[in-house]
């Protein structure tokens, strides 16, 4: 174990959580999904988020073993592990993010701490500053487009590719988890910014929101 | 409003417009008709109307001159509601819908009889460039209220001064190449680009795409051409690869290749876009366009010629009138003299008589005017006179008659006695002028070429210019070198282009034209009636010829003295004749005078569009804690700090009324002094710092010592830049021998990460060590106050004892059975925990304390209060009481630097420098107003000697200043010229008012000078 | 708006993912106390400012945050190449010079991410833009 300190946030089961759009559901509703919906919004509440910093040889080794999913080779890449429930993605040459169901970050933590021992590293818990929204529907990619300034044409922007960039006048990551879905990882603080923007400009998509 | 009129110049057939639809609209009032595949200009020239406007300058009465972009007259403002108000479009590009409401811009208060227009006739003699500036610019305090007359009258259109019912939005594009004009030329690049599987996207400006083609007199495979643009739309629009959109104009190309393409979706169809299955569209849209390459086929503006008189109604260009004729079947007038340098104006003639009209006469200024045009003219029948020109058209608010005579260009004279030859209507050509605006965008200067007597663009890389916008006319040339374009961008983009069959274009053969930018008068221009050069901007070629007398040799100098090419216009019509003429006063050649630069916007764009979704509730992000709800809920008032919304103070309703500001922070404040308050303080920058170097790497980044931090304490930092000012404060805990959390100002979370990953990055790569933003992972909670321990002890496993949980430590347990790390600081000076827990539980930890809380009097505070209370303490705030010129020491805070640290810390050097070692350099010290009831204002300049003459020498100013409900007086922290050696002294601050504060100078600290409070 | 290559991301970005952080290399002396005022002020304030081709700092603060190093153009806005952290830029203003006079640098007139080297000595030029 390297002299960092962890920290186990979870808690018995009765206490109650609120993921990052919890007040927007409130405040703003969730469009139901209908038969004329072109997109589709789902959020992926209180994953585990975990940030991974380090060299890639020695990172990729201990992710292989503790999670089974090797780190993406290429900048941009995506990796999903069978179930879809696991992922690591390349942020920047020595940083990962990894999301695992929600609950699994702790353990995975601990786990990889142990099997990377001395080597210089670092893993951050962010699970409680950021969500996951999937968009799917036919006119999800249209609705990137009129978000985010990177070229999301599938030429450009494939299955098991994942980016950081300007959405709206925030920050999002925007991932290709599958052919139907889109994935964004949104900071918890701009999450109702992002939301309302979303069904603003999903509204002429008759966009719906599935909870 | 008057009853509708006949279509009168309306023609029996012809034209690309739907005669079995009819279509009302008004204009000024007056209730007209058209159909649909009208313009606005070619309904109101089928219904008669001569006058469209007043000119800007002079109030002349204008007529439409063009049929494109380049319409210089008839610029409209369009709404029937307030709301729906668009000023300054042109008639020329606006569709023709049911129910069009437009006016003219200029004219007040009407076209007709216009009050400028006494102004205008006696200004015709004593308007020259510079009038406005030479006559009201003295005195110059005056200009304000002559501006505001000059406007109203000389009008630019106005803004809606109500809510737009319409949306808009931005659309990211990019695609391998961009084709700009769906003409022939931008076609046949588009076609060979798209059959290369290139991302292509075509943009053109028009209701329909084909350009010239739609209205050509050639054929192509001995068909019309509208055929082959109908085919080769159909394959473009069946490929994936393809984004057609028409009504959308290339108004901006910016650097490497970004274009910004302004899409009219509604325009066309209504005021107000009509809703579709109960959703309004966005009636405009911006497309932002990276492109790999791009294609300019952006086609050429016809010049007019310059001749007197030339602006009134019933003057337009040869090849507005083929394209009214031929595209809307509209025959704008009854008898025409075509005046021209050049075979291209011929076909003005030929359409005219094919449409049943007289055609009185072509004067071509060319001696000897020979080929294929010419001889079908005559083959018409029509009389042809040459070496002569229109000198001069006759009529007040329509053309009665042209002067005709012979002239000599190379003497610039005219030779014997003019003809005048009755006619209404007058069509002009003077060749065309490559469009070469969105390529001098670019920065990129144009090249003349005298055998086009025009210019043509030069390129950066990654652009192509093909067809009219490259100087190429004939249409078998243009399609093949838009072919060319197409191959050539595709396969830059790598992708292989098959071969283009091209179909075969059918054109008559070209003869010469002649170099004539100004038609001679019998008078010198400066005498002679007005000869037109820039119709938007009223410029005349006597004003260039001023111009250049009075010194303006340089053209960029000309255009600003003139106005010529100013505004909307940009210089489409006139330019290229301005340049001419300018050239031929100043005795040199055009390539040596050049041309001016053309400017973004190409024609002007609805603010909507350029604003997009980023308006109203989404003009900027609002970023909100896990707690914001609550807050809300709770009445409180927020404060944008950054882009968070922060409590600012919550006001409660005592006795049926609502507390004011005052009242509310004084309760607060007394609250936390006396019991317990609690403040939401997630919006914090928090930074995870973890490895082996994390401790040296915090040594060498903060002014103080970190080597002997052990796990479980917690230490405030202040953060210099090199040259020895603040740039950031906070507390860093050490949660791990190599491991640190780091927390900055809520302002500076992001500025302070990228300052550590900079230094990281690019000085001491070799410190192993990383930084992880975990801001809005955590939501941290202050609870302060005398009886916050009692309060915390209820909800946690923490042993809370004062002697093993001391201030500046942090301990982990749970609270309200949650994991939380709770930190032992202060901000207000009392004891105070700061209890940090995943953001995701922080509404239940919140609420659980108010469970408990109530009993001890648990009072939510926000930033106000928070202001206050570290204020009394003489806590500052980084970026209020510092502004980036302050040091450490300036702020009295030598005890958090380390002078003796090994390494030389990141601002260290920079305090010894002579200037900031300087004993007049301003300090920070606590100010205490002489009369308690004075709360100094914010920002207050403060003086030493308050007689001193104005200006007077400042010394300081005030930083933060506030009422304190302890201390029941007004306080204030500032800095004042060699503060820490004045306390006890006087300083005043003189207020706009003229009153003048006077304040003692004390110590920052105002309440609890020992700090025992938050020792408890 | 500038399209430029991120030498960690490896691809072409919009400008608005990025942050200019002024002029690239310069260094903190290693040992600032034994500057004098001037050299320490020199380091502090002062700055190129050609006309030119020009090396700039910055960082891809809206994506993989790495700070970098960019060769630009001050006139025509051309970005020549991007580099990493560390290494040295391969287009300076004496190289171009220079291969200007040799002729075998494509000079570009004005616009894009350019240089068509054909110098075997740089057969690739990082952040050229296809």
């Amino acid at each position: 174990m390297s002299n960092a300190a962890t920290f186990d946030t979870r808690t018995d089961g009765a206490i109650p959580v609120e993921s990052s759009l919890a007040y927007s559901y409130h405040r703003s509703g969730t469009p139901r999904v209908g038969p004329q919906s072109r997109v589709i919004l789902r959020e992926r509440a209180l994953l585990g988020h975990l940030i991974l910093r380090g060299g890639a040889i020695v990172l990729d080794e201990a992710v292989r073993e503790v999670l089974g999913l090797g780190l993406p080779g290429q900048p941009q890449g995506l990796v999903v592990d069978a179930s879809g429930e696991r992922s690591v993605q390349w942020l920047s040459p020595d940083e990962w993010l990894v999301i695992v169901p929600g609950g699994e970050e702790f353990e995975l933590e601990t786990r990889l701490r142990e099997r990377l021992a001395d080597a210089h590293y670092a893993i951050s818990d962010v699970s409680g500053g950021q969500t996951l929204l999937e968009l799917s529907g036919e006119a999800a990619r249209e609705l990137l487009m009129k978000s985010a300034i990177y070229d999301v044409h599938p030429s450009h922007f494939p299955v098991g590719k994942g980016v950081t960039t300007v959405f709206a006048k925030a920050t999002a990551i925007i991932r290709r988890p599958s052919e139907e879905r889109w994935e964004l990882v949104i900071r918890r603080s701009f999450a109702d910014y992002l939301y309302r923007w979303l069904l603003d400009a999903g509204a002429e998509y008759a966009i719906g929101v599935e909870k | 409003m008057s009853q509708s009129k006949k279509q009168a110049n309306r023609l029996a057939k012809g034209g690309r417009i739907d005669r079995s639809r009819t279509l009302s609209f008004t204009f000024n009032g007056q209730s007209y008709q058209g159909h649909p595949g009208d313009t606005l200009a070619s309904a109101l020239l089928a219904n008669g109307v001569d006058i469209v406007n007043r000119s800007f300058k002079y109030s002349r009465p204008r007529g439409i001159v063009a049929a494109g972009a380049e319409e210089p007259n008839a610029i409209v403002q369009l709404g029937s509601t307030e709301a729906g108000q668009v000023p300054n479009v042109r008639a020329t590009q606006q569709a023709l819908f049911a129910g069009l409401t437009a006016r003219s811009t200029n004219g007040w208060p009407n076209v007709q009889r216009d009050m400028m227009g006494l102004v205008g006739k006696v200004g015709g003699k004593f308007m020259p460039p510079g009038f406005y500036y030479k006559t009201f610019m003295a005195p110059a305090s005056m200009w304000m209220t002559y501006e505001k007359y000059i406007r109203k009258s000389a009008g630019l259109g106005r803004s809606p001064m109500e809510v737009d019912p319409d949306t808009y939005d931005h659309l990211h594009q990019h695609c391998d190449v961009l084709v700009v004009g769906g003409g022939a030329a931008g076609l046949a690049a588009a076609l060979a680009a798209a059959r290369s599987g290139a991302r292509v996207i075509v943009a053109d400006e028009q209701e329909d795409m084909g350009g010239s083609l739609l209205d050509s007199r050639e054929t192509l495979d001995g068909k019309p051409a509208d055929q082959w643009v109908a085919q080769v739309l159909e394959e473009l629009a069946g490929c994936e690869n393809v984004t057609l959109l028409p009504r959308t104009t290339a108004n901006g190309y910016h650097d490497h290749n970004f274009v910004t393409l302004h899409e009219r979706r509604t325009e066309h169809l209504s005021e107000t876009a009509p809703l579709v299955n109960g959703h309004r569209p966005v009636r405009s849209r911006m497309h932002r366009v990276r492109a790999g390459q791009v294609i300019l086929a952006t086609g050429a503006h016809e010049r007019p010629l310059v001749y007197a008189g030339n602006d009134v109604p019933g003057n337009l260009l040869a090849g507005a009138v083929s394209t009214y004729i031929r595209r809307y079947g509209v025959a704008p007038g009854n008898k025409l003299v075509l005046s021209t340098s050049n075979d291209y104006g011929y076909r003005a003639a030929l359409d005219w008589k094919e449409a049943g009209r007289e055609v009185v006469a072509i004067v071509d200024a060319r001696q000897a005017p020979a080929g294929d045009w010419v001889e079908a003219a005559r083959a018409q029948g029509i009389k042809v006179i040459t070496g002569s020109a229109v000198i001069e058209a006759k009529g007040g608010s329509r053309v009665s008659a042209a002067r005709v005579a012979k002239i000599d260009i190379d003497t610039f004279k005219v030779i014997g006695q003019a003809e005048t030859l009755a006619c209404d209507t007058i069509a002009s050509s003077g060749g065309y002028s490559p469009v070469i605006h969105l390529a001098s965008h670019t920065g990129a200067r144009p090249t003349w070429r005298d055998d086009l007597l025009g210019f043509v663009p030069n390129l950066v890389k990654g652009v192509q210019a093909c067809g009219g916008a490259n100087g190429t006319y004939d249409l078998g040339e243009v399609l093949a070198e838009g072919v060319e374009a197409g191959v050539k961008a595709a396969a830059a983009t790598g992708h292989a282009a098959p071969a283009v069959s091209l179909p075969q274009a059918k054109t008559l053969e070209q003869g010469p034209a002649a170099p004539l930018f100004q038609v001679p008068h019998e008078k010198p221009t400066l005498r002679a009636p007005k000869q037109f050069v820039d119709l938007q901007n009223d410029v005349t070629a006597a004003g260039i010829e001023l111009a250049t007398r009075e010194g303006f040799e340089s053209i960029e100098h000309v255009k600003r003295y003139t106005a010529m090419g100013f505004g909307t216009d940009q210089g489409k019509l006139g330019n290229i004749n301005g340049m001419a003429i300018a050239a031929r006063c100043l005795g040199r050649s055009i390539p040596e005078v050049g041309t001016t630069v053309f400017r973004p916007n190409y024609t002007p764009v609805t603010f909507g569009a350029i604003v997009g979704r980023h308006c109203r509730d989404l003009f900027d992000p609002e970023r909100y804690t896990a707690l914001h709800q609550w807050h809300v809920e709770h009445g409180a008032e927020f404060e944008d700090v950054g882009q968070w919304k922060r409590p600012w103070y919550f006001p409660q309703t005592i006795n049926g009324k609502k507390e004011t500001m005052h009242e509310a922070v004084a309760r607060e404040c007394l609250a936390v002094r006396e019991k317990i308050g609690i403040l939401d303080a997630s919006t914090l920058g928090k930074i995870d710092i973890q490895g082996p170097d994390a401790r040296e790497f915090l040594n060498r980044i903060y002014t103080n010592k970190w080597m002997k931090l052990d796990v479980g304490r917690v230490r405030y930092g202040l953060m210099c830049k090199d040259d020895g000012m603040l740039m950031d404060d906070g507390t860093t805990s050490c949660l791990g021998e190599n491991h640190f959390l780091m927390t900055t100002t809520t302002g500076g979370a992001a500025g302070v990460l990228e300052w550590l990953e900079l230094w990281h990055q690019t000085e001491w790569p070799e410190l192993q060590v990383y930084f992880t933003s975990v801001t809005d992972h955590w939501a941290t909670m202050t609870i302060t106050g005398p009886e916050a321990r009692k309060l915390l002890a209820e909800i946690t496993d923490i042993d809370l004892d004062r002697d093993t949980f001391k201030f500046m430590d942090w301990r982990a347990g749970k609270v309200a059975g949650v994991p939380a790390r709770v930190f032992r600081i202060s901000f207000t000076g009392e004891l105070a925990y700061e209890i940090n827990v995943q953001a995701n539980y922080a509404m239940h930890v919140w609420k659980t304390l108010f469970e408990h809380g109530d009993k001890y009097g648990l009072t939510p505070y926000g930033t106000e209060t928070m202001h206050v209370l570290r204020a009394e303490k003489g806590f500052i705030i980084a970026g209020q009481d510092s502004d980036g010129s302050v040091t450490p020491e300036d702020l009295g805070m030598q005890w958090a630097v380390g002078y003796d640290k090994p390494f030389s810390w990141v601002g260290k050097r920079a305090l010894s420098r002579s200037d900031t070692r300087r004993t007049d350099r301003k300090q920070l010290v606590g100010l205490k107003p002489k009369d308690p009831k004075v709360v100094l204002e914010e920002g207050a300049q403060i003086v030493f000697d308050p007689k001193h003459a104005i200006p007077m020498p400042m010394a300081g100013h005030v930083t933060s200043s506030y009422y304190s409900p302890t201390l029941d007086s007004g306080f204030a922290l500032g800095v004042v010229k060699g503060g820490h050696n004045k306390l006890g002294e006087t300083v005043y601050l003189p207020m706009a008012d003229g009153q003048t504060h006077e304040a003692e100078i004390v110590s920052p600290i105002f309440y609890d000078p020992k700090g025992e409070r938050q020792n408890v | 708006m500038f399209y430029i290559h991120c030498p960690y991301c490896g691809e072409h970005r919009e400008e608005e993912e990025f942050h200019p952080k002024g002029q690239a290399h310069i260094e903190r002396p290693k040992d600032p106390e034994a500057c004098s005022d001037e050299e320490w002020g020199d380091y502090l304030f002062f700055r190129d400012n050609p006309r030119g081709v020009h090396h700039e700092l910055w960082v891809h603060a809206v994506g993989c945050r790495k700070f970098f190093n960019v060769t630009r153009h001050t006139v025509t806005y051309e970005i020549l190449e991007t580099y990493k952290m560390g290494e040295q830029p391969r287009i300076t203003a004496e190289s171009l010079a220079s291969q200007q006079t040799q002729g075998n640098v494509q000079v570009a007139s004005g616009g894009q991410q350019t240089v068509g080297a054909t110098n075997a000595a740089a057969p690739s030029v990082k952040g050229e833009q296809v």
